[in-house]
């Protein structure tokens, strides 16, 4: 671990001469290659939701959880590589938000920069606090913290404080290229890890064959048991997955978060920012051999008695409570009182998300441990990392120049994007304790931030394909999304759910089998209202002219031929490529 | 930019797989219990170590074909990224 902190602060103090301007800073100079912007690109996304969250959600729904890759992110990735990245690059604009101005208005684009930089925000300090309280349960830094004679609890402020001090150096000292370079690290340390972790795990199961005689059909089928909500464990039906993830959720993120777009427009040339995120599917595609895995191999194990490394109390509590266990390698949650949680049927409530960490600590002996942890950290400083450089481009571009202090030099806003980024990490720090004390306002507020980003891509498809879209339609058309998001989110609730913050707290008329059914319902609904009000509100008010829009709307970009490169470095001969592999995945795993 | 991102990777994985394996030759055989009776710090170092090798060799090799640094071509794998 010593030897990763070094390299990654090293490659931020290598990289900090090239930092001249803020071009350098913020958009690592346009000159980066393809591959390396491909893998940061999903390296950026692979924060702490994606390793903990993947593998938690493998443990409790099967290989249906590859939905998420083989549904919803390859073939939104594979869109906004062919469609979507010539206006994003070719328009020279700097930021998301940036295009949006470009494209439609001030308003609009304010809109989204403000919301989108309060996001970042606080999902950099969900991924620390989710960091922390992983090192504490593991505890990891417990040796060290005896050697020096400091109390356990100083474990969780230890993770947090370190954390943000390595991300801080290595951003705040080579900017987007220390972010990008150090994604790319920690994408194949990622991988180093886990690898050796699903070969170990799959040789114990005996191979896919023996996870399939363990676990009910459901868990190894993923397209089987879609035609009803019912008859399979997310408890969504084929339409709303398909609508609700693969098409409303997967392409809103994928296509219009600047957190992952940042990257594609870092890359040197307008073909390569096109290749980067049908690069990055290629790697992307395989992800759930690595992180849903482990979470099917660790509940398709025998129940196992409790793993030494889960601490001396975890241990203890487990032994002695001989009824509510837990499932594979799963542990039953335990309240603060040291008791298992149960449900309503009296039933211990497992704690999914420790599946991928129990497994290291089951299979790993000590060295390769060591880095597995690693990785496991590497993977929640990525995502830190990738929220702060999106933050201090939005703040800097977006929000700064555009709003508080227009026309000064290009040192002045370099210095500003240092200070974001210091000021981003703070804040990031005060939201990993505000999620300590408030875990209700942490849930809030990603609901809030689901409301606001479901309609996005309504915004982003008709400004880019329809020249006649205006900037007030847009802005009203995500305004009514949201509203929408909200109004459908409280009139229905998820079975089983108390009304509140799940849903329901307008009034109940609808209940969905899940909340993942209400989740992708929601998106839909207001990603239809975006959209509808949008074309509404576009043909009432008046159109900009077309000579302004060239470079930034389909049908008045002229189109950059791609004849003159080979075929593998043609984006839709890989986009083609990229698909056809992910329907015949789906296919395998039917 | 100056700097190939291969040799930073190469350099972290060469010492990661050398660390590892030399603490797998080293180590007492009764931990891998856990791992199914398979050194695995052995054999994970020795792959890592590999592919370090691997990308510094092509790191360099990236480096030397530009115009931009005239690197004396005996240097393989240490001094040059010596200087990350």
């Amino acid at each position: 671990m010593g030897v990763y902190a070094l390299f990654v602060v090293g490659i931020g103090v290598g990289l900090k001469r090239y930092m001249k301007t803020s071009t350098d800073f913020f958009l690592a100079g346009r000159s980066i290659p393809a591959w390396v912007c491909g893998l940061a690109f999903i390296s950026a996304n692979l924060g702490a939701q994606e390793v903990i969250g993947m593998g938690a959600s493998g443990a409790k729904y099967g290989i249906a959880t590859s939905h998420f890759y083989w549904i919803g992110a390859i073939p939104a990735m594979a869109f906004v590589g062919i469609f979507m990245m010539p206006f994003y690059y070719g328009s020279r604009a700097r930021s998301v938000p940036e295009y949006l101005r470009l494209r439609f208005d001030e308003k609009t684009r304010g809109l989204n920069a403000i919301s989108f930089a309060t996001m970042t925000i606080f999902s950099s300090g969900i991924s620390m606090y989710a960091m922390a309280k992983l090192i504490q349960t593991l505890h990891i830094l417990d040796a060290p913290l005896q050697n020096l004679g400091l109390p356990l609890s100083a474990s969780f402020h230890c993770s947090v404080v370190i954390s943000a001090i390595v991300v801080l150096a290595y951003v705040v000292l080579g900017g987007l290229v220390s972010a990008i370079y150090n994604e790319v690290l920690q994408f194949f340390l990622i991988v180093a890890g886990f690898l050796p972790l699903v070969f170990l795990g799959l040789k114990d199961v005996g191979g896919w064959g023996g996870i399939k005689a363990q676990l009910a059909p459901a868990y190894t089928h993923s397209w089987q048991g879609m035609g009803s909500a019912q008859t399979n464990l997310l408890g969504v039906e084929w339409f709303g997955l398909v609508m609700g993830l693969g098409f409303v959720l997967s392409f809103g993120y994928w296509c219009t978060d600047f957190l992952v777009v940042q990257r594609a427009m870092a890359a040197h040339s307008m073909s390569a920012a096109r290749r980067t995120p049908l690069i990055a599917a290629l790697p992307k595609m395989v992800f759930p051999f690595l992180v849903i895995l482990p979470g099917l191999i660790a509940v398709a194990l025998p129940a196992q008695p409790a793993v030494p490394f889960t601490g001396p109390r975890a241990a203890r509590t487990t032994s002695r409570e001989v009824v509510p266990t837990g499932r594979g390698l799963i542990p039953a949650k335990i309240d603060q009182t040291g008791n298992p949680v149960l449900d309503a049927n009296g039933n211990a409530v497992l704690d999914y998300d420790l599946a991928i960490p129990n497994m290291l600590v089951h299979y790993f002996p000590t060295g390769i441990l060591g880095l597995g942890l690693t990785a496991l950290l590497a993977s929640f400083m990525s995502g830190m990392a990738g929220n702060v450089t999106a933050f201090n481009t939005v703040w800097t571009y977006d929000i700064y120049q555009a709003y508080l202090h227009k026309d000064a030099s290009d040192q002045h806003y370099l210095w500003m994007g240092r200070m974001a980024t210091v000021f981003g990490i703070a804040l990031s720090i005060a939201a990993a304790y505000a999620a300590t004390r408030f875990n209700n306002i942490m849930d809030f507020l990603q609901l809030v931030f689901a409301f606001v980003n479901a309609p996005l891509f309504a915004t982003f498809l008709l400004g880019m394909f329809w020249k006649r879209t205006t900037g007030h339609a847009a802005f009203a058309g995500l305004l009514s999304g949201t509203a929408a998001a909200a109004i459908h989110q409280g009139l229905t609730l998820p079975g089983g759910a108390a009304p509140g913050i799940k849903g329901g707290w307008l009034a109940t008329v609808h209940l969905y089998p899940s909340e993942m059914a209400q989740n992708f319902w929601t998106a839909i609904w207001a990603w239809s209202v975006c959209f509808l009000v949008t074309v509404l509100v576009s043909l009432i008010t008046r159109p900009r002219k077309e000579s302004e829009l060239a470079g930034l709307v389909y049908s008045l970009t002229p189109r950059n031929s791609e004849r003159h490169l080979p075929w593998y470095k043609r984006p839709a001969v890989l986009g083609v490529v990229v698909l056809t592999l992910a329907l015949i995945l789906n296919i395998i795993f039917w | 930019m100056g700097l190939d991102i291969r040799l930073p990777i190469g350099l972290l994985f060469s010492v990661l797989g050398l660390l590892l394996a030399g603490f797998g030759v080293f180590s007492d055989k009764g931990i891998y219990q856990r791992s199914l009776g398979l050194n695995v710090n052995l054999a994970w170092g020795v792959i890592l170590l590999i592919f370090g090798i691997i990308m510094v060799v092509f790191g360099n090799r990236g480096s030397t074909i530009r115009p931009h640094e005239q690197d004396s071509a005996g240097n393989r794998g240490r001094s040059a990224g010596g200087k990350p």
